[in-house]
């Protein structure tokens, strides 16, 4: 059907109205064309009787009530989907803006997505490697999952991103998968409302490193358009939804910055004049941020998977926030940071008793990682969680009344975080390295403190001796944490 | 007359100036023949809630009527099965439509082709009248099906079907209703979902869900037939004490309803509990669940609808005298589905945008839950359990207030708990059951008479601790004296012995009650022991010194659950260790 109509009923917002449409679908695709030539893209919203309601992608900017027509396209918003999509950078809207002109499409894929039949899903089982001690050892990434960095403005989780991205190894459990080479794992990238800077640091690192090859890159500056920003993870998971089901990829998915996105729903939502839910966004953000997070996984049929690291700024570092929230309800985990580490120097700073990876325990031990991890990292965790205690003891009665348990568990505290959270940003840890640290500082504590770990086991890995390269070590490391600074 | 699409905002469509849809009617929306339920009707609008993706419906588009409710089906077929929020068979729909549930498909739920064995258990005159079994096969290996009639049908019995294999859409008898017309009764009968199942009359509760989770057993427990809330920040492991109970609590069937959580979970719970085998039966634990799952991403209005579809099938069970428990995970959810609709109804908003209703609708999900005489005369109940995702971790929100109104148990999770890996967190201070007093007697006749004594002196050391805990913040431990030192060591055995449980581990993960409480018993002993000591004038650190703490602590890993002799050697090292104490300290 190729009717236009000419103008507007009226324009809210990113919002127009037209009037006396007829045949038009709920979440179609419309061409507003203006008349100085230019055209826009707008989505069905609302439809009800003869009325339909468009959010237009680029902004309402310039339009009038008459200075248009708009032809509706009888389809969903539908983006090329190609392999060689990869190496390429694209608006939030899945057009490319690097110049190398449009990707032929092996297929077009519907944005929307549809929802995975939970039969269909395989669990999640094999860990990504990110060289990462903390992540690695105790919020361990598996293949599949979906799990969030939380962080706050002005900390570390760009370059912790980029870190992750640039390290980032698959390591298989079955011959097959060792033998897959480099080829098959690759980077979707999805920037929503990111400065311009931080959009260039992304793209300026993976060409350092080389990643660029094999990264696709969908940015929504914060300048563009907030419709757009709906749209952008939108196209980055259908991209790579393609890649990882279809082209059997492993497709590490990074999506930043999800406050933005949220941001933009609630700017849309009210434009719309939707009753609002807990600090003015919409009841149905939690649907809304859940049909995005729930597109990662792995499904039978496919040897590929899709893996998400949603980074999201916690507004006024609050993890109870709306957004924070409801994202940790639906993703598998959270990796938080933590603002005193990172004043620190430490380098990732993240707060290891706030953060967790729930598919972590199936996906670790004997045939994927190494059979002491779950010990060593149940062990660090609950050591890391008395230092909390004997450190609030300490802030009391002064640290000299302290018992000498509680005096180990303070030098156990500054130990881990210097050694064990504290990295390079090109240091690549290698399992084996991060968990054998592990062991040297628990032998900094007495043994009759590390009560998660069997007897067996304790016997033959606990030795004092371990500990005693950082006793003597500890001054220069400070020094190394205050050259970085 | 032609009713036809009038207008459209997500899940919510209405058709204008018809008369022909009554209140929660069940239609098809649009030429996909999308499944929605009638929630208004004014005499402009019918408003309809589609349980499916509306993307791509058009104005104009028509609504056809179906003159009855949204119903589940019920029949054989049920059990180890997978269902989407509106039972349709999830694995029925990988065949058909691949990876992704796609729209506008109206699978029967039961297997149609499979054949039971099916034995006739009514003879031609019987009178018959509803509730009343008139067939049985079995459905699995630990569940015999039995077909009732429908309630409010009655007759006489004047045909039946030899006994031999049948699918479930077969003819198994007829009945002569009152009116004179024939009934023919097949293995499936439909319920509306919303509408709780008759029952004779409801009975007291007196008998305990036995989980072997101890915290929950023996501290705060709850009874076959009653309800409990597990609210819970994100982390502190709602789903996995919920997985503990579903694998665990003996139940003879259990239903799983994943309502709005992850895919990846639903995936676990199929996978795990098809591997696990249950120790009292040697089946597979799906033997005996059923799973609904309307994961998060699934559309918004078949999650409101798949908690009624869960309680409906329990209840159908139920009647047949079969012990059910719920899980509903999460009921936050649910209450969230509640609110988009409403916000789409453009409904006045109560508390937080949710509708000024949802108590209402929590007090009727809850209420469904009982101890009961069904029309048959069997006995059976329906316990359920509902996790609840408060926001922000607050329980003060609407959903964990409201809910907590409606249900006598409420294991409240905690996030500091959780933070030091205390699992299951169940949080003992803030945490409450009233069944304790309606169970105290089961658990005196049937564990051991001193079973609720035992639990009392376990509780009140842990108050103790609290109470002495704000001091030791302020000042440290030690200066506290000797006596209230011993409590608080004996606090830190009964936290980390016997309120931690580890579920990976073979023998923790499940303890029978007499465990429990031999567990209690050997805490208390040397609680009792020692203080008798300290008053003799033995310092606590010639106890500490003996070990028997921590040895205390590794009972629930060294104690194997069929070797409860072994409890005699702990007690007679009680009795020698403190006692010998006692003489050298009467010595100096």
């Amino acid at each position: 059907m190729n009717l236009q109509y000419v103008g507007l009923k009226d324009i809210n917002g990113p919002l127009v109205a037209l009037e006396g449409v007829s045949g038009v679908a709920y979440d179609e695709i419309a061409k507003i064309r203006l008349d100085d030539g230019t055209e826009r893209i707008g989505r069905v919203v609302e439809l009800e009787g003869d009325r339909a309601i468009l959010q237009v992608f680029e902004g309402t900017n310039g339009i009038s009530l008459k200075n248009t027509k708009t032809i509706f396209s009888g389809k969903p918003l539908e983006i090329p989907l190609a392999s060689e999509m990869l190496g390429r950078v694209f608006n939030g809207a899945g057009k490319p803006v690097d110049g190398l002109g449009a990707v032929f499409p092996e297929k077009m894929g519907d944005v929307n997505g549809q929802s995975l039949n939970p039969v269909a899903r395989q669990y999640p089982r094999n860990y990504i490697h990110t060289g990462i001690s903390s992540i690695d050892a105790l919020m361990t990434l598996i293949r599949g999952q979906k799990l969030p960095i939380f962080s706050g403005s002005g900390l570390s989780h760009n370059k912790l991103a980029v870190q992750i991205a640039k390290q980032a190894r698959i390591t298989g459990d079955d011959d097959a998968s060792q033998s897959r080479t480099a080829g098959d794992f690759a980077i979707v990238f999805a920037a929503m409302g990111v400065q311009n800077d931080v959009a260039n640091y992304f793209r300026r690192s993976f060409e350092e490193t080389g990643a660029i090859e094999r990264v696709c890159m969908f940015l929504n500056l914060s300048s563009d358009p907030i419709i757009e920003r709906l749209l952008t993870p939108l196209c980055a998971l259908t991209a790579a939804e393609y890649l990882a089901f279809e082209k059997n990829m492993h497709i590490l998915v990074i999506m930043t910055d999800m406050t933005s996105y949220a941001e933009a729903l609630r700017e849309f939502s009210s434009s719309k004049g939707e009753i609002p839910g807990r600090k003015g966004y919409p009841g149905y953000l939690y649907s809304n941020l859940a049909a995005l997070y729930e597109r990662a996984g792995v499904v039978e049929g496919s040897t590929g998977s899709v893996t998400q690291i949603p980074i999201l700024t916690m507004p006024n570092d609050d993890i109870t926030h709306p957004i924070p929230d409801l994202t940790a309800y639906i993703t598998e985990g959270q990796i938080v940071f933590d603002r005193d580490l990172d004043q620190k120097g430490i380098y990732p700073g993240l707060s290891v008793l706030l953060s967790l990876s729930r598919l972590m325990k199936d996906g670790i031990g004997e045939g994927y990682t190494r059979d002491d991890h779950a010990a060593v990292s149940n062990q660090l965790f609950a050591a890391y969680a008395k230092v909390q205690d004997a450190r609030s003891l300490a802030s009391v009665i002064g640290e000299e009344e302290l018992s000498d348990n509680d005096k180990a568990y303070m030098r156990f505290g500054v130990l881990f975080e210097e050694h064990f959270l504290h990295q390079g940003f090109d240091e690549n840890r290698s399992i084996d390295e991060t968990l054998d640290l592990g062991w040297d500082l628990l032998c900094a504590l007495p043994k009759s403190e590390l009560d998660r770990i069997d007897e067996k086991l304790l016997d033959e890995k606990y030795d004092p001796e371990r500990a005693a390269r950082f006793t003597g070590g500890s001054v220069e490391v400070k020094t190394d944490i205050a050259n970085e600074l | 007359m032609n009713n036809t699409v009038y207008s459209i905002n997500g899940p919510v469509v209405k058709a204008a100036n018809t008369r022909d849809f009554s209140m929660l009617e069940m239609v098809y929306v649009g030429e996909k023949r999308l499944i929605g339920e009638v929630i208004g009707v004014t005499d402009e609008f019918t408003t309809i809630q589609v349980y499916e993706n509306t993307a791509g419906l058009k104005i104009g588009e028509p609504i056809e009527s179906t003159g009855a409710p949204v119903c589940a089906n019920l029949g054989p077929g049920i059990i180890s099965n997978i269902f989407d929020g509106i039972e349709r068979p999830l694995r029925d729909m990988t065949k058909l439509n691949g990876v992704f549930v796609a729209e506008g498909n109206s699978l029967f739920s039961l297997d149609t082709e499979k054949k039971y064995d099916v034995t006739v258990t009514v003879k031609v005159g019987d009178k018959l009248c509803g509730g009343d079994i008139y067939c049985t096969c079995p459905e699995t290996p630990l569940i015999t099906h039995k077909c009732m009639v429908p309630p409010n049908v009655e007759g006489e019995v004047v045909f039946t079907a030899e006994n031999g294999q049948y699918c479930v859409n077969d003819t198994i008898i007829k009945l002569k209703l009152i009116d004179g017309t024939e009934l023919p009764l097949t293995m499936v009968q439909k319920w509306a979902i919303k509408k709780a199942r008759p029952i004779a009359k409801r009975l007291a509760i007196k008998r305990p869900l036995i989980t072997g989770q101890r915290v929950i057993d023996t501290i705060i427990p709850i009874a076959k037939g009653g309800a409990a809330a597990i609210p819970g920040g994100f982390g502190t492991g709602k789903t996995m004490t919920q997985h503990q109970l579903a694998k665990w609590c003996d139940a003879d069937i259990i239903v799983y309803i994943g309502c709005g959580e992850r895919g990846n979970e639903m995936t676990q719970v199929l996978e795990e509990f098809g591997e696990l085998i249950d120790p009292k039966s040697n089946r597979p634990l799906t033997d005996r669940t059923v799973l609904i799952a309307n994961t998060s991403n699934m559309p918004v209005a078949a999650r409101e609808a798949s908690i009624y579809t869960g309680i409906t099938l329990a209840e159908y069970y139920r009647d047949m005298g079969y012990h059910i428990a719920i899980m509903a995970d999460s009921t936050s959810r649910w209450a969230e589905a509640l609110r988009e609709i409403s916000g789409r109804l453009e409904e006045m908003p109560a508390e937080e945008g949710f509708p000024a209703y949802l108590p209402s609708r929590l007090s009727e999900f809850y209420e469904r839950a009982g101890y009961v005489e069904n029309l048959n005369g069997t006995e059976g109940s329906v316990t359920i359990i509902g996790a609840v995702s408060p926001q922000g971790s607050d329980f003060s929100e609407p959903v964990t207030q409201n809910t907590k109104r409606f249900v006598r148990c409420f294991w409240a999770l905690d996030k500091s708990l959780a933070y030091a890996r205390h699992y299951p967190a169940i949080d003992w201070n803030s945490s409450y059951s009233e069944y304790i007093e309606d169970l105290s007697d089961f658990y005196n006749e049937n564990v051991s008479p001193d079973f609720m004594s035992l639990r009392q002196e376990i509780s009140n050391i842990l108050q103790e601790e609290t109470k002495l805990m704000e001091i030791v913040k302020l000042i440290g431990a030690d200066v506290l004296p000797d006596d209230q030192k011993l409590t608080i060591e004996t606090a830190r055995v009964v936290r980390v012995g016997f309120l931690q449980q580890n579920a990976y581990h073979k023998d923790d993960t499940y303890v029978p009650l007499e465990k429990q409480r031999l567990m209690m018993k050997v805490i208390v002993d040397l609680y009792t022991r020692s203080l008798g000591a300290l008053k003799n004038g033995v310092p606590l650190s010639d106890i500490m010194a003996t070990g028997l703490f921590d040895k205390a602590v590794k009972i629930k890993y060294e104690v194997p659950n069929d070797e409860l002799k072994r409890f005699d050697g702990y007690f007679k090292e009680i009795d020698e260790m403190i006692g010998g104490l006692t003489v050298t300290g009467g010595l100096l």
